[in-house]
């Protein structure tokens, strides 16, 4: 009984605080945008993607900091630049998206690793960026993540003519959906996305933050619409547990976070294993 | 009216000519069976004509250039199912992409009852709520004949739709289109390995990267014909003449 006062008394305590509500209100934001990608990374196997836009993030965060400037502001434009010449790459060549990345992928830390070196004296804040901190979160990180939000919704009638290409790019391209131009799109917006959830989930976890919730729902879900709203549903509730875990026992909240989310994945996991499959 | 209009086709796939030269002319409500050997550029021609393979040439469709045409006019049943088999898709969810030309995220319940009488119209009824992953080659079949059918299109294009499909079933098909045909007045492209099945159309397309014949089935099914298009004839002349005999 004491226990269970002293833990509400925290988190009520923690609810007080604005870094925490700071934190939260963006941890909510993210949730939401990784749930709705989730999906589409699961299907069309992207999760090497989110991978490699995390890297490109990371030499973005690396350039900000040797400019000395805002480093998500440089992750920004960086990833996003890089999530378009990987879909160029793919869709342009013979070569296979999984090599594109490849390529940028060592690129990315290899500019970063050039970039940090050079930033020496100035990289306190490193463990923050590559597990997520809790005091990381400013206002104008709110309003970015806000407005990307608003864009999602913008985005949302794209859902249908999403699924469906990535149902049969070919029956898609049959029935005129602009399949390229989505491909395009959705990959810019997972590297917006990926880049805004890096001060809550960290440089290292950014791409699972995105895999995760898609994957847990996939293992208990007959319908696409069913899988996108348990993978929103999941990425919610993980990233409320998660940064109330990070507030309690001082964890980096993107660790606390992907813990929370692999738990909800090991119980769909042991659900379908034990139903003998779907 | 023409339904379709292809004049000087050419589609290359890197050094490879796939197509050349093709041109004929399909007036509406014609029934025509394509036929030639595997790689003929059969599969390659409806894809041309549904944008999906970039080629040299015209193709006009119900008068209109390509780029005018309404995609709801087409109604395609594609030779491979290229889909994700992991993809979580319920039969009649396919079926409404039909009505649709996207993914639903819920079914109204007109779009549903669309789906299922078109299921029923193809004797896949009881597909309609299972997984599409794990449905067999001839349930598959079904299920994108109803996906092709739901939009009552102008212009079927069929890529072998009767393969894996069982006896009962492609007399069924070959009823049914026959009944839409006449109903709707829709024209059908239907690639086919089935020389009997061919004969009983209102044309017959026998091609080999070329136009080898076209025209009614005893025009373009000839001896002459066949042996150009699959080279030596062999035992496939047997064949032909039980073609005839139906
Ligand atoms: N995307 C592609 N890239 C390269 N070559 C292709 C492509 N699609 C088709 N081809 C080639 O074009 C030729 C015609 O193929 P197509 O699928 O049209 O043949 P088909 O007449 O439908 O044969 P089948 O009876 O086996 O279905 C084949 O030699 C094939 O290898
Ligand atoms: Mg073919």
């Amino acid at each position: 009984m004491p226990t269970s006062f002293t833990w509400e008394v925290a988190v009520l305590e923690a609810l007080t605080y604005p870094f925490f509500q700071r934190a939260l209100v963006a941890g909510v934001l993210v949730s939401l945008l990784a749930g709705l990608l989730a999906p589409f990374v699961v299907q069309r196997r992207l999760s090497f993607l989110g991978d490699g836009l995390a890297h490109a993030a990371f030499a973005g965060v690396a350039l900000g900091l040797f400019l000395r400037g805002e480093p998500l502001w440089f992750a920004l434009p960086f990833t996003f630049l890089v999530a378009m010449a990987i879909t160029f790459v793919k869709e342009r060549t013979e070569l296979s998206e999984d090599t594109a990345i490849g390529v940028f992928f060592a690129l990315s830390v290899a500019l970063g690793a050039v970039f940090l070196s050079k930033a020496k004296g100035y990289v306190g804040d490193a463990m923050g960026y590559l597990f997520g901190s809790l005091l990381a979160v400013g206002p104008s990180d709110l309003v970015a993540i806000g407005l990307l939000l608003l864009l999602a919704l913008s985005l949302l009638p794209l859902w249908g003519p999403l699924a469906y290409a990535t149902f049969d790019r070919e029956l898609a391209l049959a029935d005129r959906v602009p399949v390229v131009r989505h491909d395009y799109l959705l990959s810019g917006f997972i590297a917006v996305s990926l880049v805004l959830a890096v001060k809550v989930v960290g440089i290292i976890l950014v791409a699972a933050f995105l895999v995760i919730p898609g994957a847990a729902a996939r293992l208990l879900s007959r319908t696409f619409s069913g899988l996108t709203l348990l993978s929103l549903g999941l990425s919610l509730l993980s990233t409320l547990l998660g940064l109330m875990a990070s507030f309690l026992l001082d964890w980096p909240s993107g660790a606390s976070v992907v813990l929370v989310q692999a738990l909800f994945f090991g119980l769909a996991l042991a659900k379908t294993a034990f139903s003998g499959g779907k | 009216m023409w339904a379709l209009e292809v004049q000087d086709l050419a589609v290359r796939f890197g050094e490879f000519q796939a197509l050349e030269g093709v041109s004929l002319r399909v007036p509406e409500g014609a029934f025509v069976a394509i036929v030639g050997p595997n790689g003929a550029g059969k599969s390659t021609l409806l894809k041309a004509v549904l944008g999906l393979v970039p080629f040299r040439g015209e193709v006009r469709v119900f008068g209109r250039p390509l780029g005018e045409a309404d995609p709801m006019w087409f109604g395609y049943v594609p030779q491979i199912k290229t889909f994700d088999r992991t993809f979580p898709a319920l039969a009649v969810e396919l079926v409404a992409t039909g009505l649709m030309r996207r993914w639903p995220f819920r079914l109204s319940r007109e779009a549903r009852e669309k789906a299922l009488a078109a299921l029923e119209r193809v004797g896949a009824l009881a597909l309609a709520d299972r997984p599409l992953g794990r449905l067999s080659g001839g349930q598959l079949q079904r299920v994108y004949l109803a996906r092709a059918l739901i939009r009552r299109p102008r212009l079927l294009l069929l890529d072998e739709p009767a393969t894996g499909v069982d006896r009962v079933g492609e007399v069924d098909l070959y009823r049914y289109l026959e009944a839409y045909q006449e109903e709707a007045g829709a024209t059908v492209l239907m690639i086919t390995h089935d020389w009997e099945a061919a004969h009983h159309a209102s044309h017959v397309l026998v091609m080999n990267r070329k136009v080898v014949g076209f025209g009614p089935p005893e025009r373009a099914l000839t001896e002459e014909c066949l042996r150009q298009a699959f080279g030596h004839l062999g035992h496939a002349h047997e064949l032909y003449v039980g073609g005839s005999r139906a």
